[in-house]
């Protein structure tokens, strides 16, 4: 356990390690640098920016340097917690990304307990209940949720809440609390304001998973333990739920790996579409105005995010199937 | 045995041969058809495809063709007006800085079909026809209802207990369809139009062609990338093969949508429409070839210590004769099932993409740049049928996963 543990952190860290190249080649993509944008803004400000001057910005900021010495000057600082600073927003990356990436992480955790929540019932009562009709809907009902992009169910969902039921949408706290410090009824309405996007981010996840649950239980469903256990006999509640859906679960977390980057893509474009204070928004505003700095440590934090969550998925399958050996 | 449960009673051809004349294509074919499923969505795609190609003879206008007469306009209801489909003129009046607007079926016109319109090409031939248009011109407004209704609608207004009211401006309380657009033919929205005034039944059409090809090629181009890659990597083994995973594992660790908007927001937006489609293409290629290339290299993997392979060798077969040859032709029903259950993803990426002014831009239409109008939620709230383009999505998604699905169970050998 111990030699697997280190084994994958070192894995990691060179995987964290070569996404941070790729991304820093991202950020020199575009044409022109980040500097043309600030010498624009000074002139439109007014400014007299002559060539001396752009000249001297030019050799500050070291934008003619070679790439991999700009990578090592961007890398290093990273290391220790500088990841440089916002061209467009003036600020520096840190500030920008601290509290929003927690948000991102609680959404996409609670969309994921969201999804397995009601995949697994679902996914065990269509598998007990095949080819019938409650089976037939929820097919349905799957494959429309795996179809229908999340922007659009956001917009749906947000119409219906703020129509029907009054809820504020965009927000994550009402007014009262917005600058409270936090407390049970902070959390509270944090919490009741969670729910529409959490289902959202949740949707795509949910119906996935609840297909793979459903063709899992069916297996394990024809295995000959299950037989033994009804020849037993064994009520059929306790056949399905303690002898079946127990090793139909195994693929399940399996299947976070294949989850991971769904609930992460998922929460930002819903966060932009509803408009929460997490990555979402930031980012693609940061893309748009190619403030590539901000745009980029946002890709490298999802991406370590999307690391950490496969090597616990890893850990959690581990821990519930001994067969599987971390070696 | 497998052919005579796959074959139906009803095919005398089939039930004629043989179980070793019968090819495992057609084994795959007769299982296919026998999914309603995945029949039904195949058909539904093959019509959305050709809807796609032959669009601009459904379209009775122009896609970019602006009008300020017709802002965000509901969809045009259809009457039938002795025995003729019929549509009514507008009347136009302004409430709140929003227009609203009124049928005045007194002076309905018919519906032509196939009437000559704008110029258009399908496949490189020119064509000036389109199946259906308004080309009658109605009779002008009745003064004495317009002066009704205007009376009627000085008689709704507010009296001034408003402390605004002088700040407001006094819309035109009834106008027509507008100066220029009574002496023009009513136009017919059966999707409504946008802010532009727009048809958006045209651009929806349009959007089609961008919508329903862009994941196509990008599944087709990264096909070719992960076929090539997953073989090698299979067939080569050794420091190749752990070069090529380990950078497929790289690139799976970096989220799908976050990464394609990253590399999507490098292209500046003033490229123009073919070259940028041609790159998104590229974009979404480069995140998805790596989930078929790991399928390839399994199957690749699978076959290498089979006998027949073997045999080839033995025989003397290059390692190129080998792969083209044994292995790609045993692989390419897997790789068919598997690239069809990408395309959607493709579809999907595409259209999010758009929808955050990262992938196709205007003037340039696809339904995710349709459905950046749907952004915000009051004018979904005002205006519900800008969230039409939404309907083809789901439609192409759901069929590509029923295709997908279908093939899938067809492709398995073992499958009942």
């Amino acid at each position: 356990m111990v030699t697997f543990l280190i084994r994958r952190l070192l894995f990691m860290v060179v995987t964290i390690v070569f996404i941070s190249l790729i991304s820093f080649v991202l950020i020199e993509l575009p044409p022109g640098s980040a500097l043309d944008a600030k010498i624009q803004q000074f002139r439109a400000r007014g400014l007299n920016v002559t060539s001396d001057v752009v000249k001297g910005l030019e050799e500050r900021y070291g934008v003619n340097d070679p790439l991999y010495k700009k990578y090592w000057k961007w890398a290093s600082n990273a290391v220790v917690g500088d990841f440089g600073q916002s061209f467009f927003l003036d600020q520096p990356v840190n500030t920008l990304i601290g509290s929003r990436i927690w948000f991102s992480i609680g959404m996409s955790t609670a969309a994921l307990l969201f999804a397995w929540c009601v995949a697994i019932p679902v996914g065990v009562y269509s598998a007990t209940h095949r080819n019938t009709m409650p089976d037939y809907v929820i097919t349905v009902l799957q494959f429309v949720g795996v179809a229908i992009p999340e922007f659009l169910l956001a917009i749906v969902l947000m119409f219906i809440a703020s129509w029907y039921f009054g809820v504020e949408v965009g927000v994550l706290f009402s007014r009262e609390y917005r600058d409270a410090p936090w407390s049970l009824g902070k959390l509270m309405d944090l919490l009741s304001h969670l729910w529409l996007p959490v289902i959202v981010i949740g949707t795509h996840s949910t119906s996935w998973l609840t297909r793979v649950m459903r063709a899992n239980l069916l297996d394990v469903m024809g295995q000959q333990y299950v037989q033994t256990a009804r020849s037993k006999g064994l009520g059929e509640r306790v056949v399905i739920w303690k002898h079946a859906v127990r090793n139909a679960l195994h693929p399940l977390i399996m299947a976070l790996g294949g989850t991971l980057p769904a609930l992460i893509s998922g929460e930002v474009i819903v966060s932009i579409v509803l408009n929460l204070p997490t990555t979402g928004p930031l980012y693609v505003q940061a893309l748009i105005n190619k403030d590539m700095y901000l745009a980029i440590t946002f890709l490298l934090f999802l991406s370590v995010l999307l690391v950490v969550g496969n090597l616990l998925a890893d850990m959690a399958l581990a821990w519930v199937d001994p067969r599987v050996r971390l070696e | 045995m497998a052919t005579a449960e796959a074959a139906t009673p009803g095919s005398a051809a089939a039930s004629a041969k043989f179980a070793e004349d019968v090819s495992q294509w057609t084994l795959m074919r007769w299982r296919f058809a026998r999914n309603r499923l995945s029949l039904f969505g195949l058909v539904v795609l093959l019509i959305l495809y050709f809807l796609a190609v032959i669009a601009p003879f459904l379209s009775p206008y122009p896609y970019n063709d602006i009008s300020t007469d017709y802002i965000h306009v509901a969809p045009t209801k259809l009457h039938v007006i002795n025995g003729q489909i019929s549509v009514c003129p507008l009347l136009q009046e302004m409430r709140d800085f929003q227009w609203f607007y009124e049928e005045d079926c007194d002076r309905a016109v018919p519906v032509d079909w196939m009437v000559k319109g704008h110029a258009y090409t399908i496949l490189g031939i020119p064509f000036e026809t389109h199946l259906f248009g308004v080309t009658q011109v109605p009779p002008p407004p009745d003064p004495a209802k317009l002066k009704a209704r205007a009376a009627a609608a000085a008689a709704a207004a507010p009296k001034s207990d408003d402390p605004l009211a002088a700040f407001k401006v006094d819309a035109p309380s009834v106008a027509s369809g507008g100066v220029e657009a009574d002496k023009l033919p009513p136009k017919v929205f059966l999707f409504g139009s946008d802010v532009q005034g727009r048809d958006m039944f045209s651009r929806v059409m349009e959007g089609s062609r961008i919508s329903l090809t862009i994941g196509l090629v990008g599944v087709a181009l990264s096909v070719v990338l992960g076929a090539i890659l997953g073989t090698a990597s299979g067939y080569l083994g050794g420091l190749i093969d752990d070069l090529v995973q380990r950078f497929i594992e790289i690139i799976q660790s970096m989220p799908t949508l976050p990464l394609w908007a990253a590399i999507a927001a490098a292209l500046p937006p003033t490229m123009p429409v073919p070259q940028r489609y041609l790159l998104i293409t590229i974009i979404l290629s480069f995140v998805s070839w790596t989930g078929l290339a790991r399928q390839v290299r399994g199957k690749v993997m699978a076959y290498a210590n089979l006998d027949y392979i073997a045999a080839a060798r033995l025989a003397g077969s290059s390692h190129m004769r080998i792969i083209l040859a044994h292995m790609l032709p045993n692989a390419s029903s897997h790789i068919i099932v598997v690239s069809t259950l990408a395309v959607p993803g493709s579809i999907l990426g595409e259209t999010a993409l758009s929808f955050l002014g990262l992938g196709m831009l205007p003037p340039a239409v696809s339904w995710g740049v349709l459905l950046r109008d749907a952004q915000q939620i009051q004018s979904v709230i005002l205006h519900p049928w800008l969230l039409i383009p939404a309907v083809p999505i789901i439609l192409t998604v759901t069929c590509y996963q029923f295709l997908g699905d279908g093939l899938r169970d067809a492709a398995d050998p073992y499958s009942s």
